[in-house]
């Protein structure tokens, strides 16, 4: 009788069988961790997704301290950031660490998403993890957008006031639209008010949940490699892939790596750079905002500015919008515009390598033009760019066609 | 049951009329939602017209008032600068004011005001929304007559707030509804009545 209650009340297996009866525990954490196997090959372009995640965790950690000091209203907002450089104890430290970790954020992005053009992340069976990606990309624009606001300052207003007016070129709705999306006849702060709303509760749980959906999608089909072979083609008898290890331990550890460097090149921004001369916090956004007087020269913060100077090129104001939203949804569709048989740029021709080549090139300096005033020598060479930029895109199914491709290797190789 | 009792056009029906009125409803919990996203009855209230004084302001002089928090520009103009507005027409995109909807009727003229002398205009730019700079000299040499600069996206318009071609800007600058209440008080925001 007392050993049969014994068995009964006494759990087999200890605590984590207690756990895992309840909770998938033990195999989710096999499932996206001990036992999810990535190529053995990953190189320094492998670790963006992973600072991307860091850094959105810095973003997120940072906001809510933010949030306990900052007044979303016109009349207090300005002040109140002022409050939290000056009176709040280390709230300056905080602040730069969240206005550093924006651009960080675009930094970290921007190479991800050129890794994924590298070796082509993109391409079948990957489509999905690209569109949930490009969707993260276009979240995050939106929540920079709004964030930028709710300093109050200068280029906040005017900024805001320039991005919000774009929508009026909608023919029919356009007016309409602005009106809904200002809350107001002008920005003010109804606006700041609801842009706060976006910024700290909308916007961050529609990014945790793509990203949630995109680390999903990437484990259910497997990572891609600088190889573009699927290493799962090749297991060994024990069903794990030959050229593959476990994401943790070795990743984890390889990827530990690249965060502690990470966080000293981020901190060295946030303690010796925190405006970086202009581009991380402009200079117009130290003055609070004043709706009499625009600013003598309007730029949007640099990670916007490749798309803002194809929107100045553009000397129409529906055509500029029409280009302006192409030039940020045309990467969307690269998992189709892209025709080549292999994924890598190892493997690919001299025509794909050079088209990416000169659209790296092409993408660095419409962000350089369109921080630059709006002179018409700039406008010109700002025309010659976007155009190289559109074709980059559109020629791409005829380019990858013709492009000679060398014969891809069964087994991912090494480099050094 | 068996398979055979279903009646698969009955359990059809219920579904399709369940997801209609599913639709439905949602739609119309959405309406109070996109109406609270609208300007608001206090907003609104703050878009009431405002009273701009002008006995003081000297010919050449410009006040710049707010209007729903937008800029309005108050220019009293000079004869000098009336005459060179007929200068050259052929520069601009709209020198008649044919644009519907950037003027009200009354002020779709050769000056683009109730009255020549004083030009009432939105300090918006028809681009972006960016305020335009005042630059008021006349340049003969490069055509320029005097107007209005914008320094965003270089959008230029004279001193009628008409839009010079070959700018960004696609119109001219918008006239708000306005009408004399005396002769040294404007009211813009609102024009019903004796103008």
């Amino acid at each position: 009788m007392a050993r049969i209650e014994a068995e009964v009340g006494k759990p087999q297996g200890g605590f984590m069988k207690w756990i895992d009866d309840r909770f998938p525990f033990t195999s989710t954490m096999k499932y996206h961790a001990t036992e999810y196997y990535a190529s053995k090959n990953f190189n320094i372009w492998y670790v963006f997704g992973v600072l991307a995640f860091v850094v959105l965790f810095i973003q997120l950690f940072t906001g809510i301290f933010l949030t306990m000091n900052y007044k979303p209203s016109a009349a207090e907002a300005f002040a109140s950031v002022e409050y939290i450089m000056r009176d709040v104890k280390w709230g300056w430290l905080i602040r730069y660490m969240h206005s550093t970790g924006a651009s960080f954020f675009f930094i970290v992005v921007y190479l991800h998403m050129f890794r994924a053009m590298l070796y082509g992340s993109y391409k079948k069976p990957r489509e999905l993890i690209w569109i949930i990606g490009m969707l993260i990309f276009l979240v995050l624009m939106a929540e920079a957008f709004a964030g930028y606001l709710l300093p109050w300052g200068q280029m906040s207003y005017w900024g805001a006031q320039v991005i919000i007016s774009l929508f009026g070129a909608i023919p029919w709705v356009g007016d309409a639209l602005v009106e809904i999306i200002r809350g107001d006849y002008s920005i003010s702060d109804i606006t700041l008010n609801r842009f706060f709303a976006l910024h700290v509760i909308a916007l961050p749980l529609a990014l945790i949940g793509l990203v949630f959906v995109h680390i999903v999608a990437l484990h259910e089909v497997g990572s891609n490699n600088p190889d573009g072979i699927e290493i799962k083609y090749n297991k060994g008898p024990d069903g794990v892939p030959l050229d593959g290890v476990a994401f943790h331990p070795y990743h984890t550890s390889k990827d530990l790596v690249a965060i502690i460097v990470f966080l000293m090149i981020f901190c060295s921004v946030v303690f010796f750079a925190p405006d970086m001369g202009g581009y991380f916090l402009e200079h117009a956004n130290f003055e609070p905002a004043n709706l009499t007087a625009t600013p003598e020269h309007i730029a949007p913060v640099w990670y916007f500015t490749p798309f803002y100077a194809i929107l100045r090129a553009v000397p129409d104001k529906l055509w500029g919008f029409i280009l302006f939203g192409l030039s940020v949804l045309l990467p969307l569709f690269l998992p189709w515009l892209d025709r080549s048989r292999v994924k890598s740029i190892r493997y690919r021709g001299w025509i794909y390598k050079s088209a990416l080549s000169v659209f790296v090139v092409t993408f660095l300096v419409l962000g350089w033009l369109g921080t630059m005033p709006a002179d018409p020598v700039y406008v010109l060479i700002a025309r010659v760019f976007s155009v190289i930029y559109f074709a980059f895109f559109i020629l791409m199914p005829y380019y990858t066609t013709i492009d000679k491709t060398k014969p891809v290797p069964e087994r991912v190789v090494y480099h050094g | 049951m068996t398979e055979d009792d279903l009646d698969r056009n009955r359990r059809h029906f219920l579904t399709v009329a369940t997801a209609v009125t599913g639709v439905a409803g949602a739609g119309a919990a959405a309406i109070p939602f996109l109406s609270s996203l609208k300007p608001s009855a206090r907003a609104q209230a703050m878009g009431a017209p405002v009273e701009v004084p002008i006995g003081s302001l000297q010919p050449g002089e410009m006040l710049r008032v707010l209007w729903r928090g937008k800029l309005v520009f108050v220019l009293r103009r000079s004869k000098e600068m009336l005459t060179h507005l007929a200068d050259n027409p052929e520069r601009l995109r709209d020198p008649n004011s044919e644009e519907v909807g950037q003027q009200p009727e009354y002020a779709a003229n050769g000056t683009r005001s109730v009255r020549p002398e004083y030009l009432v205009v939105e300090g918006s730019c028809t681009h972006l929304g960016c305020a335009p700079l005042q630059d008021f000299d006349v340049r003969p040499a490069e055509g320029w007559g005097g107007g209005f600069f914008c320094p965003c996206h270089g959008s230029k318009f004279d001193l009628a707030g008409r839009v010079y071609k070959g700018v960004p800007a696609p119109t001219n600058l918008r006239v708000p509804p306005h009408r004399f209440v005396r002769d040294d008080l404007i009211l813009i925001g609102q024009d019903t009545g004796a103008a």
